[in-house]
């Protein structure tokens, strides 16, 4: 480099990167950042980093004053820049709180890049993580998380009535109620966004109908809790939930997702933790809601709860995280903030886990984009978005999680294999969002999720097998751990008639998804989907669980049939591209997938979403299958560009 | 003069001593913040010089903790990446595989190492800033305002 007498000009990202004059043409100029860091050198480094980006920065070297500067101004940042080692407070739990509480954009950073780490960021609801030393480059472009963010807010509350926009239901001023007063907890508000979208929906209210939604008010779920209380937090199944609460236009399925939700919000609660997932994932089949145990914890439960991994797949997701490398239990933190309850859980089994997720490392990717992206939607729910870490927000985790209340969506597959996607590249490093997944709340997911997995290695562990609603949430496909993509072996069970095609490996990418366009509205009634894919062996969902789940959940919501098919086959190509993909670290590309995938994921979801017709859809999803799918097809191929999907002819995704 | 210092820092990147990082802070050296990058290295020099006492401390405990080794390691190591120290930081990473490995020989012995390169470089980010102060700030970076 020569620095000497050259015109090393400052790079200004405002002039030029500001693409969004969103807020005026100034933007990013202004942006206001805070940044925490313990470490006083890279904490003045930052700041004038920040400075030179025209930030408006403000620097703080403890989380415990952060937290507090952010209390005191409640609308007075944009998005926070966090260490994660801290003395005072871990950084996680910084994160959350944040999530929680102002719902701000949060971009991790440290000098750890392992896999697990970046996982924990995604599923705790990063929307990036960027790895140390930290370039000025990377943090030109964090103003995308604001906007994205923004976007997203908005989105659910333009869509007032009417359905198809997929993920958000619109309804956000009743869902808003819901969703901000409920003040159940802090789930509640995390998932204000998303749910509203989602959930608010009344089945019957809809305008659409497409796809009804079980708007989960205060009182309904006081209700729910009633009955769960009464009947035991593990005896607590979604029939005779359903039959305690009485409460007419709603069902099992709703009341599956939902209480997947709840069971992640609650282990978050006792303390996310974060254990290999194998445990109870394994063979857990039929509880879906219990058996996440944890995928790291919570992570995979976030999964599951966002409704869309089976808790066959969680298990198996955990166990092959377990395999590889505990997941950060990233993955539930971020379900349980967003979605709580969307539960949708279309369980997706998949079986032999050809798909190798390798999200090495930054499934934080998916995770991250999933919180921060979802937001308003339910789908988001899934908020599995924690689990993508890294430079965009997971938005694929999270959009996968989110729980589809239709019993139909197994295509939770599809959607894992989108996950694989997020995998994804290093992009992490640089923080790009991955927000890949999901389409409303997914798309934005999908594109972090990629950026930040270096690994795409995404687990999809779909266990389609959900008869009763709710697929895992837990899936983390999280970083690298999973490498086992869920091969959709072919349809399992499921009375519908799932197209699942064979799910095999790429080709079947067209195939999906042509399938999943049809099958949308099949049988979406009919349960158990039959996807099963196994996963097999090493589902290290550590990494990429999370996005891995959040791709599966979409596309559980999604249809089940067609995503599954299509997860299925994607997720493999993508899982396995991500594998070898690892790093490629290039955080520009996770940009441009995200930007792709949004761009599919919004499609899709629009496609997605006037299927369902018939099962309560708590999420809005179909589209999230696609959405995910695409995204993460989209993301592999944009970013990897090896991913080469080449067998999946998506439309959307734009080669 | 600056004709030296562009040198100087030339052969510093090549011996690996700094890498692109340090290029970086001295891109965010301007006219209203002239001596920046030699601030950033006084803080992380001062910053660092605690962190090894500490690194120190612990490795005279028996049995070695290797996972506060770790973790002191990764503060560490994040200084040090933060303001470009190449060879620094990779003497970091050895160090802290070989705690994940229990590897306490392996980590004394890479421990001293890093105290090695780390007292070359201050020493020569001394040199290189005495320069600098003597061309010019400007010439530092060389960058049109």
């Amino acid at each position: 480099m020569h620095i000497s007498n050259c015109q090393l000009t400052k790079s200004r990202p405002t002039m030029s990167t500001s693409s969004g004059s969103a807020d005026d043409d100034q933007f990013p100029v202004g942006l206001r950042v805070l940044v925490v860091d313990d470490d006083p050198t890279c904490l003045m480094i930052l700041y004038k980093m920040l400075l030179s980006c025209r930030y408006n920065a403000t620097k703080c070297n403890r989380a415990d004053v952060a937290l507090s500067l952010l209390r005191e101004k409640k609308s007075g940042f944009d998005i926070v820049l966090s260490d994660v080692h801290m003395p005072d407070m871990d950084g996680f739990k910084l994160l959350e709180n944040i999530g929680l509480e102002m719902d701000l954009p949060v971009i991790m950073m440290s000098a750890d890049d392992s896999k697990n780490v970046v996982m924990k960021g995604v599923t705790h609801g990063a929307c990036d993580y960027l790895i140390k030393p930290v370039r000025i480059e990377a943090l030109k472009n964090i103003w995308q998380h604001v906007v994205r963010k923004k976007k997203r807010e908005n989105k659910d509350f333009e869509q007032s009535g009417s359905v198809e926009d997929g993920d958000r239901q619109q309804k956000t001023p009743d869902d808003a109620d819901y969703s901000s007063s409920a003040n159940e907890g802090s789930w509640r508000s995390s998932k204000r966004r998303k749910d509203e979208e989602d959930d608010t929906e009344e089945r019957d209210d809809t305008s659409s109908q497409k796809k009804p939604r079980v708007v989960w008010s205060v009182d309904l779920h006081k209700q729910f809790v009633a009955a769960v209380n009464q009947l035991g937090i593990d005896k607590a199944f979604p029939k005779k939930i359903l039959e305690l609460m009485n409460v007419p236009g709603i069902t099992r399925e709703n009341v599956a997702s939902h209480l997947q939700k709840y069971r992640i919000y609650l282990r978050r609660l006792s303390g996310q933790h974060q254990s290999g997932l194998s445990n109870s994932f394994m063979g857990s089949q039929e509880a879906p809601f219990g058996s996440m145990p944890s995928f790291n914890g919570l992570e995979l439960q976030a999964l599951a709860a966002s409704g869309h991994i089976s808790a066959q797949s969680l298990a198996t997701l955990q166990a092959a995280a377990h395999g590889r490398s505990t997941t950060n239990s990233a993955l539930s933190p971020l379900v349980d903030q967003r979605n709580l309850f969307s539960f949708e859980s279309p369980k997706l089994h998949f079986g032999e886990g050809q798909q190798q997720i390798c999200n090495n490392s930054t499934q934080m990717n998916l995770l991250h984009g999933i919180p921060a992206n979802m937001e308003p939607k339910q789908l988001v729910a899934n908020s599995v978005g924690g689990m993508m870490q890294g430079s965009r927000s997971n938005p694929l985790m999270v959009q996968m999680a989110q729980p589809y209340s239709r019993s139909q969506n197994e295509s939770i597959g599809n959607y894992a294999s989108r996950l694989p996607s997020t995998v994804g590249q290093p992009i992490l490093s640089n923080g790009i969002a991955n927000g890949v997944l999901g389409r409303s709340g997914l798309v934005e997911n999908v594109g972090p999720v990629y950026n930040q997995v270096s690994q795409p290695s995404s687990i999809v562990d779909f266990s389609a097998s959900r008869s009763e609603d709710l697929s895992g949430t837990g899936f983390s496909i999280g970083g690298s751990s999973v490498n086992s993509l869920i091969s959709p072996k072919g349809v399992i069970q499921g009375d519908d008639s799932m197209e699942v095609k064979e799910l095999r490996g790429e080709g079947a990418s067209s195939d999906i998804f042509s399938d999943l366009h049809r099958h949308k509205s099949q049988d979406m009634s009919s349960r158990n989907v039959g996807l099963t894919f196994d996963v097999s062996q090493n589902m290290n969902v550590r990494g990429n669980p999370d996005v891995s789940s959040f791709l599966v959940q979409q596309s559980y919501l999604a249809n089940q049939d067609t995503v599954n098919c299509w997860s299925s086959a994607t997720g493999k190509e993508l899982f396995s591209r991500g594998e070898e993909r690892a790093r490629s670290n290039e955080p520009i590309t996770s940009q441009q997938l995200n930007a792709r995938h949004t761009d599919d994921s919004f499609r899709l979801k629009a496609e997605n979403f006037p299927e369902t017709s018939n099962q309560n859809t708590l999420l809005p999803g179909h589209y999230d299958q696609e959405d995910l799918m695409s995204a993460i097809f989209k993301q592999q191929q944009g970013v990897e560009n090896e991913f080469g999907f080449d067998g999946y002819s998506m439309d959307h995704l734009s080669a | 003069m600056h004709r030296r210092l562009a040198s100087m820092r030339k052969s510093l990147l090549d011996q690996g001593f700094l890498d692109e990082q340090f290029i970086q802070l001295e891109e965010l050296q301007d006219d209203s913040n002239p001596n920046f990058v030699e601030e950033i290295a006084a803080s992380y020099y001062r910053d660092s010089a605690r962190q090894m006492l500490n690194i120190d401390q612990a490795l005279d405990k028996f049995p070695l903790d290797f996972t506060k080794l770790d973790n002191l390691m990764h503060q560490f190591k994040g200084s040090s990446s933060s303001i470009g120290a190449k060879k620094v930081k990779n003497e970091s990473t050895q160090f802290q595989e070989y705690c994940r490995a229990g590897n306490a020989e392996g980590c004394r012995r890479t421990y001293r190492q890093l105290k090695k390169e780390y007292a070359t470089l201050k020493k020569k980010l001394e040199a290189y800033f005495q320069l600098a102060r003597q061309a010019g700030p400007l010439e530092t970076a060389s960058r049109p305002k």
